[in-house]
């Protein structure tokens, strides 16, 4: 196998991460904050990605859809927190799980109904089309590139927002103690809704940059919800280092494993049996990795919350 | 009697008596119907010992679920090509019998929830949630790129499981045995509920600190509970494959262990019969609503929405009040 195969698909991996890694963000942040388990957040990232494609159809310009998924994933975020998550904050996993699920079904039919259920298609913007050449022969796309960089501009976004401004300084605050900063004269309510509300920007643009990559479908949400799960559940709950530490992880290990596993097993059972087998303990190796966490952390890498 | 035991009754009573006016009638369509109640109420019966019972949210039923449904795809198509599945320690080639295909449906899930159960339950609330969804996540992947049973494409059954005494290919004899299997399964699940182990599992959902105060390990209880529900889902699985002739991979997506966990939750979560309501209103709706619009499931999520933010206790909870235990 050689180098330049290796080197990009380890790129890829980390861009898969990053990706990854916005998603899981929201996620953490909104549970360390309210305490709530939001399966509606592939739906934001859903949203992100159709408002990204139909503003880039109708105006011929990726920037205006981009900025259009930050705005559409914002605005759908806040008026779900809102008209309906604001209920929930009192209630149990339970009731929250089986909202946000029907949040789902709502978002996801009501974006079929509107868009049609054929996949919509994203050019990628001409400034960032072609591959540039890396050190060690290794052509890869300026768009992959761009993705990584603008997840880790995210990533150190977040941490100079959380560690360094007022807004990030109330949001530790709640994550340890919410009764105590109501009663210090913080209005929880609006800063619940910011909260949600940049997770789902973030959840948005995740989605508006994955489609340009790949097709832009009702139902893309999940799959990556449920990764960011693992994500979550291997960095620890309400964590964002633990977030990104996980995402790079969980990105890397599974574009790896599908590219190392069939090559390590048709050296040992040969080639025809090794790309069937291969394949499926790829599929299963993030899991996996997830199970080995938790039976030696069962409470994650960085658990947040003692 | 109590009220809620008249309601059990005579929710029972319809579900029989459903599909037999149907066959008087001619309308074999709603037998069938009636059997895809029956099936998803014993899937639920199953979870609900978990989630209900014992406060465990396992977002990941439909592991247990497809892996029955499995187990009755790859018994048959091994049977029915004689070609054998085991050849060590012992000989077998497959069944088309159901009550062998139900023991191995059974054997499988049993596995698969100690494994699942086995790390799950060291943790608990959100994480136990997020966790058991993906492990199923992670039998979905496993089902669609292992080549050998269909992969993506699923796994047709050309002739459906035999029963000894029953023809299965004629409506009324299959609803049957799924209607009897149901009724064994919520007589399994009353009597658990009032043994003292289900005393436990209840108690251990309510407060486990004082559970182990007491001397009951709250992990071992949860794990047989888990393991048990895991059981009664996978054999509703393998019923759930031998009524269509047809398992999938989406038999195992979340959406599956998602309407799981509402049939349950539009019945009332932890009653007896709260699947059976559940199921029956859930597979009406889809058949109602189905029949008007294609997005028939934007509805299911608005009254899901609406039961859960105002109408907690589901169905039953509405018709004989609230549960004395919470």
């Amino acid at each position: 196998m050689q180098t330049a195969l290796l080197i990009e698909q380890l790129l890829n991996g980390l861009q898969f991460g990053v990706m990854l890694f916005l998603m899981a963000a929201g996620l953490t942040l909104i549970f360390g904050v309210m305490g709530l388990i939001n399966l509606a957040h592939g739906s934001l990232y859903m949203i992100g990605a159709f408002a990204c494609a139909g503003v880039a159809a109708a105006t011929g310009s990726f920037w205006l859809g981009l900025l259009a998924s930050l705005a559409a994933a914002a605005a759908a975020g806040a008026i779900v927190e809102m008209t309906i998550i604001r209920r929930l904050y009192g209630r149990d996993h339970l009731d929250q799980v089986l909202a946000t699920f029907a949040l789902i079904l709502i978002f996801s039919e009501g974006t079929a109904w509107l868009f049609g259920s054929f996949p919509l298609y994203l050019d990628i913007p001409p400034l960032l089309q072609g591959a540039v050449e890396l050190p060690g022969g290794v052509r890869y796309p300026i768009y992959r590139l761009a993705i990584i960089g603008v997840g880790i501009a995210a990533a150190f976004g977040l941490y100079l927002l959380i560690a360094r401004t007022r807004l990030g300084m109330r949001i530790r605050a709640g994550e340890s103690d919410r009764e105590m900063i109501g009663a210090l004269g913080v209005d929880i309510r609006s800063l619940y809704t910011v909260v949600f509300a940049l997770g789902a920007a973030l959840a948005g643009l995740a989605g508006a940059m994955v489609g340009a990559l790949q097709s832009v479908q009702v139902g893309m949400g999940e799959p990556v919800l449920i990764l960011a799960f693992v994500i979550i559940v291997i960095g620890g709950i309400g964590s964002i280092k633990g977030a990104f530490v996980g995402a790079i992880l969980v990105g890397v290990t599974d574009t790896m494993g599908r590219i190392l596993l069939p090559a390590l097993l048709t050296a040992m059972i040969g080639p025809a049996k090794a790309a069937g087998i291969g394949a499926a303990i790829a599929s299963m190796l993030i899991y996996i990795v997830m199970a080995l966490i938790l039976a030696f952390r069962p409470q994650g890498l960085f658990a947040a919350r003692g | 009697m109590s009220r809620e035991t008249l309601l059990n009754a005579g929710l029972a009573l319809l579900l029989l008596v459903l599909p037999l006016a149907a066959t008087a009638l001619g309308e074999p369509f709603y037998v069938s119907l009636a059997t895809r109640m029956a099936i998803l109420a014993l899937a639920g019966v199953g979870l609900n010992l978990a989630l209900g019972f014992g406060g465990l949210i396992s977002f990941g039923h439909a592991a247990f679920f497809g892996i029955g449904g499995y187990a009755a795809g790859i018994l048959a198509g091994h049977a029915l090509n004689a070609e054998p599945l085991l050849s060590w320690p012992f000989e077998f080639s497959g069944s088309d019998q159901m009550h062998v295909v139900w023991l191995v449906a059974a054997l499988a899930s049993a596995l698969a929830a100690l494994l699942i159960g086995a790390i799950s339950l060291r943790t608990s609330g959100v994480y136990f949630i997020m966790i058991t969804l993906a492990f199923a996540q992670m039998f979905y992947y496993f089902a669609i790129s292992w080549p050998a049973y269909g992969g993506e494409d699923g796994l047709s059954i050309a002739i459906r499981n035999g029963f000894p005494g029953l023809n299965t290919a004629l409506p009324m004899d299959f609803f049957l045995i799924c209607y009897v299997l149901l009724m064994l399964a919520l007589v399994l699940s009353w009597r658990i509920r009032d043994s003292r182990f289900g005393a436990a599992l209840q108690a251990a959902r309510q407060n486990d600190v004082r559970v182990a105060a007491l001397g009951i390990e709250p992990f071992r209880t949860r794990l047989a509970a888990f393991i048990l529900s895991g059981m009664i889902t996978g054999v509703a699985g393998a019923l759930y494959a031998d009524l269509n002739r047809f398992v999938s991979p989406s038999m195992i997506s979340w959406q599956m262990s998602g309407e799981l966990i509402v049939l349950i939750i539009l019945g009332g979560a932890g009653r007896l019969f709260g699947p059976v309501v559940g199921a029956m209103l859930f597979v009406l709706l889809e058949f109602l609503l189905g029949g008007l619009t294609e997005r028939w499931q934007l509805f299911l999520g608005v009254i899901l929405l609406g039961v859960v933010l105002f109408a907690r206790g589901g169905v039953i909870g509405l018709l004989v009040g609230r549960a004395r235990h919470g």
